[in-house]
């Protein structure tokens, strides 16, 4: 026995630097704010800010650098960490969403008379988990990376201590993640003891296509707990408080990054441990982006301030990236829901933290997230209106916005899946397309064509960062509107190592 | 298709040079006004100088095959491509909508209507452009249905901020309706792209593969794109955006919309639904024809219940694009010759009409038929033109109506083979009856308006004297070149019908023609 153990001796790992480098940035840069934030004077805070922004953008160039020099994907941990082109350009997404994050809340972080070095810790920590999640390939790294970009989240939500509205934000976040990690983590119990592994090309392998009951109840559990985190209809519960009470630039991570991590999370699962087992969740996907765009909107439609109809727009947006797994397990289709579901995580991402950014600029005038706030802004920040008008156009799929472009992924994926079920999502998504611009055009009418309330045209006036930030949002919005075979080839099927042979 | 000519530049440049004038705008300080007008009105007559070079280097003789043809990856993944060319059937649309802006952009010279900002306004009319431009060039699906969309927003905004009082409602009912459409059109579009091999979005490629597709599966993608098309045109029972749209939207959103963004509808019916699904097309074809006589009459006695003038205009537009549509329907190159030449007349004819009407609008502040009386006594050069155009509408020999309208009428005679010939005659008897309602609603409109003597609140003297002036300079201007084409496109009619032909024939090779 003693022989045995000496015998197996244990070796260290192979890791490879120049793959992991975008975290191994991230960590010292989150050490690095600890440090600052512990010796520097409340006057010198300012600091922290641009020690934050550069993380990010240095976190993003080993992902460059990575992804120049490599062909096909960089495995590690007996392939349960991969870096490969899909987690690169999810990667890319994570930082450079939170590089635009940094941007939008550095004044109103500033502002605010809260602290300062804890919440670039947070939102680096949270970040740091989604770069981590891109990569994870094995149940328990997909759930430690779960936790570790939800819980700073769930703190980053309940900022403002003294807001009462921020703390029900932060307890509501909690509460239902927590719940809904549960659930995961049962389901994932359940897989383990089907599979033997927690790696999930073992447990896509384990489950085969053979379905049992408990097989199903342990996918079924999976998909639940992240349809949580992509807050799907009749999950979503939590979202519109947490969006209303947390800080905007906070809500902006939340709606983007948070989200899209979610997503990213689920589609590993789902093609990479579950692709057999696709008569389980194609209906249970059919069922979630109905619900979700259609309650979406109809909720988006009744709000009457900004930001919860943000989140209600949140919500119905995850129904249309959901649209493609509805039909993603059969032959033939997987290719183009992936890539939708990347292509569309992309668009949304880049419109939807500009809209968050002019929702920042402009509360800093009007102090108030009613839509009405909105009215005459045409007449007095053209530019702020036609942006703003360029990111709605965009959310709503019109082209030649960027948005439109998500949209079109998504119905072409379900339509090339030629089935009735999938006709009948696409017209669904349609008609939901049309009711979505209700509320999205309803912004627009007030910016446009409403009169200012109380006849207060004082100019808005932008901070840089903030201004930089709408551009880069701005620009993108708009260039890949037009070119979107720009971002288009991320999402291969092929960059998603182990996804069918891929 | 091979290229004929070595200027495969010049429709890239005649579409997007609007957007340059638009980028030269941003920069201009919002006090500018007049330079801002002047970039704006430089850049629409630059691109209508494009334009004109188009006409001259376009080969006549051929003006069945697609020109200018320029092809470039564009979205590769998708197999979609930046892919355009016009042939006869495409130009004389893509050349209207440039003089068309042209003319707008000089009306709005002094005429940039409440609230004012002639930098966004004129902005958006250039984006316009592109937009109705590029539809009209686009080979290839995807794009078209780029360009297609790119009208909503500023047309949404023309109205929503410029119109009149009960503006946001007819914006947002215009924007609601034709999105709607498109959505459908866009899913339509995609199951044809599939149908066909998922191989390529080129409109040239689908002409070849669409008719294979099963009958009963280009049924239901007809009906997207019908959907799609029909609520652009608008038939009936998808008009009812169009009167609130045409009544709130200032003049120069009213005559982009009547002369332009109608026929997006019928262009690509006649572009892309018949010609790639022509199975379809005859399946439809009688009901197509059935709601365009319905929208003949409906429109024709919509327009004898109007007390507005402007909404009376708009009411005997629905009745016109039945007549394009009854047309289209017979799927003969005779009814199809007659129908692109009637959208081209009524958005000369319709177009100038709602010129008058702004005119009128903003001498006597209302369009209330009964309050207006003795326009040819008090501004007799405005009243004269009003008469011209409601002859010119209703269809008068020797005017460009009438070509339109007459020969339309004419095809429902003898459809194309498979179709029901009772039906189609049937039709041609209540097309030609809704003739005579024209002639009535129009007579009776300018009757009413123009003759007798001014009402008492018009009167000289009664303090409108200062607004109610006749005919400006820069009405002339952007007027005279309507004004002649009306007369010239009707006493020569041939000049049309030779461009047009040949691409009719083409575009019906399916059925025979």
């Amino acid at each position: 026995m003693l022989n045995a153990l000496a015998a197996s001796e244990w070796t260290a790992p192979v890791i490879d630097y120049h793959a992991i480098a975008p975290e191994v940035v991230l960590a010292g840069g989150l050490v690095l704010l600890l440090l600052l934030d512990l010796f520097l004077s409340d006057a010198k805070k300012w600091v922290l800010t641009p020690v934050a922004g550069f993380t990010l953008l240095g976190a993003f160039i080993p992902v460059l650098t990575v992804a120049l020099n490599t062909d096909g994907a960089r495995s590690m941990l007996d392939g349960r960490y991969v870096v490969d082109d899909f987690s690169l350009v999810l990667k890319a997404l994570f930082l450079l969403a939170g590089y635009v994050v940094v941007l939008i809340s550095a004044d109103h972080i500033r502002e605010g008379n809260y602290y300062e070095g804890e919440y670039w810790f947070l939102l680096l920590t949270s970040i740091l988990g989604m770069v981590m999640m891109a990569s994870s390939r094995d149940l328990v790294s997909i759930f430690v990376s779960l936790e570790f970009l939800s819980i700073p989240a769930y703190m980053l939500a309940a900022w403002k201590k003294r807001d009462p509205k921020s703390n029900e934000a932060g307890i509501k976040y909690y509460l239902l993640g927590v719940f809904a990690s549960a659930v995961m983590l049962y389901g994932m119990s359940l897989l383990y003891g089907i599979a033997g592994s927690t790696k999930l090309v073992d447990i896509g392998s384990a489950l085969g296509e053979n379905l049992t009951s408990i097989r199903a109840l342990a996918v079924l559990f999976v998909v639940i707990g992240f349809a949580f985190k992509v807050s799907a209809v009749p999950f979503h519960t939590w979202a519109p408080d947490t969006y209303e009470g947390a800080p905007t630039p906070v809500t902006a991570f939340l709606s983007v990054a948070s989200k899209a991590a979610g997503f990213v999370a689920l589609v590993t699962v789902v093609f990479v441990g579950f692709p057999g087992s696709h008569e389980v969740w194609q209906p249970v996907f059919w069922i979630l982006s109905a619900l979700t765009m259609t309650v979406g909107n109809v909720m988006a439609l009744r709000q009457s301030n900004i930001v919860r109809m943000l989140a209600y727009s949140s919500v119905a947006q995850g129904g249309f990236i959901l649209m493609p797994l509805a039909v993603a397990g059969i032959e033939g289709v997987q290719q183009a829901a992936l890539r939708s579901v990347v292509t569309y995580l992309l668009l949304y991402a880049a419109t939807n933290l500009g809209v968050f950014g002019i929702i920042i600029a402009v509360a800093r005038k009007t102090r108030s997230g009613e839509i009405s706030s909105y009215g005459g802004l045409f007449g007095y920040a053209p530019g702020l209106t036609v942006l703003m008008t360029i990111f709605m156009a965009s959310l709503a799929g019109i082209p030649p916005l960027g948005g439109w472009f998500g949209k079109f992924t998504a119905f072409q994926a379900l339509i090339s899946a030629g089935t009735n079920w999938s006709y009948a999502l696409a017209v669904i998504g349609a008609v939901n397309s049309v009711v979505a611009f209700g509320y999205y055009g309803g912004i627009l009418r007030e910016m446009w064509m409403k009169p200012a309330p109380l006849g207060d045209t004082s100019p808005v006036t932008v901070p840089s960062a903030i201004g930089v930030a709408l551009a880069i949002t701005g620009g993108s919005t708009l260039v890949l509107g037009v070119l979107p075979g720009l971002v288009l080839h991320f999402g291969d099927l092929a960059g998603l190592t182990g996804a069918l042979g891929g | 298709m091979e290229v004929l000519s070595d200027h495969n530049w010049v429709l890239s440049v005649g579409t997007f040079l609007p957007l340059v004038g638009v980028l030269i705008m941003l920069f201009i300080p919002k006090g500018e006004e007049a330079l801002t007008k002047a970039v704006g009105l430089g850049t629409a007559v630059a691109t209508l100088a494009v334009g004109i070079f188009t006409m001259v280097q376009f080969d006549y003789g051929k003006a069945g095959e697609m020109q200018f043809v320029a092809e470039h990856d564009w979205i590769s993944v998708i197999k979609s491509s930046y892919y355009i060319g016009v042939d006869g059937i495409s130009l004389p649309l893509y050349f209207l909508s440039m003089v068309i802006t042209v003319l707008v952009m000089i009306y709005s010279w002094d005429h940039v209507p409440s609230p004012g900002n002639p930098k966004a306004f004129f902005s958006l009319m250039l984006v316009l452009q592109t937009g109705m431009a590029g539809t009209f060039i686009a080979r290839d699906l995807i794009l078209f249905f780029v360009f297609f969309e790119l009208v909503l927003l500023p047309m949404y905004f023309m109205i929503g901020v410029w119109g009149g009082e009960n503006r946001q409602y007819a914006s947002l009912k215009f924007f609601l309706y034709t999105m709607f459409g498109s959505a459908l059109m866009l899913v339509a579009f995609l199951a044809l792209f599939f149908k066909t091999g998922a191989e390529s979005f080129s409109i040239p490629y689908l002409v070849e593969n669409g008719g294979a597709i099963a009958k009963n599966i280009q049924v239901w993608i007809f009906a997207g794109m019908f959907v799609g098309f029909a609520v652009k045109v608008p038939m009936f029972p998808f008009h009812t955006w169009l009167p609130d749209a045409h009544t709130q939207a200032p003049t120069q959103g009213s005559v982009i919309l009547a002369a332009i963004l109608l026929k997006l509808g019928t262009y690509g019916f006649v572009r892309i639904a018949i010609p790639i699904l022509p199975d379809a097309a005859k399946e439809w074809a009688p009901w197509i024809g059935l709601l365009s006589v319905i929208g003949i009459i409906y429109g024709a006695l919509g327009c004898l219940a109007q007390t507005d003038m402007k909404r009376l205009i708009a009411f005997s537009s629905v009745a016109h694009m039945g007549f394009v549509m009854l047309g289209i329907s017979t799927l003969t190159p005779f009814g199809l010759n007659a129908a692109m030449f009637g959208m081209v007349a009524h958005g000369l004819i319709t177009g100038m009409l709602f010129f008058v009407a702004g005119s009128v609008k903003e001498r006597y502040h209302t369009l209330e038929i009964k309050r207006l009386s003795g326009m040819l006594k008090q501004v007799p050069r405005l009243g004269w033109i009003l008469g011209f155009c409601a002859m010119a509408s209703l269809g008068l020999p020797g005017l460009a109506g009438f070509w339109g309208e007459f020969p339309a009428i004419l095809s429902a005679y003898q459809p194309a083979e498979g179709l029901p010939v009772e039906t189609f005659r049937t039709y041609m008897v209540i097309a030609a009856l809704g003739t005579v309602l024209a002639a009535g609603y129009l007579l009776w409109l300018y009757q009413r308006t123009a003759f007798g003597e001014p009402t008492a609140e018009f009167a000289p003297g009664h303090g409108h004297d200062e607004d109610i002036h006749d005919v400006s300079t820069f009405e002339w201007i952007a007027w005279t070149p309507l004004l002649v084409a009306i007369v010239v496109f009707g006493v020569y009619p041939q000049l049309m019908f030779k461009v047009l032909d040949p691409a009719v024939n083409v575009t019906l090779k399916a059925f025979g023609g």
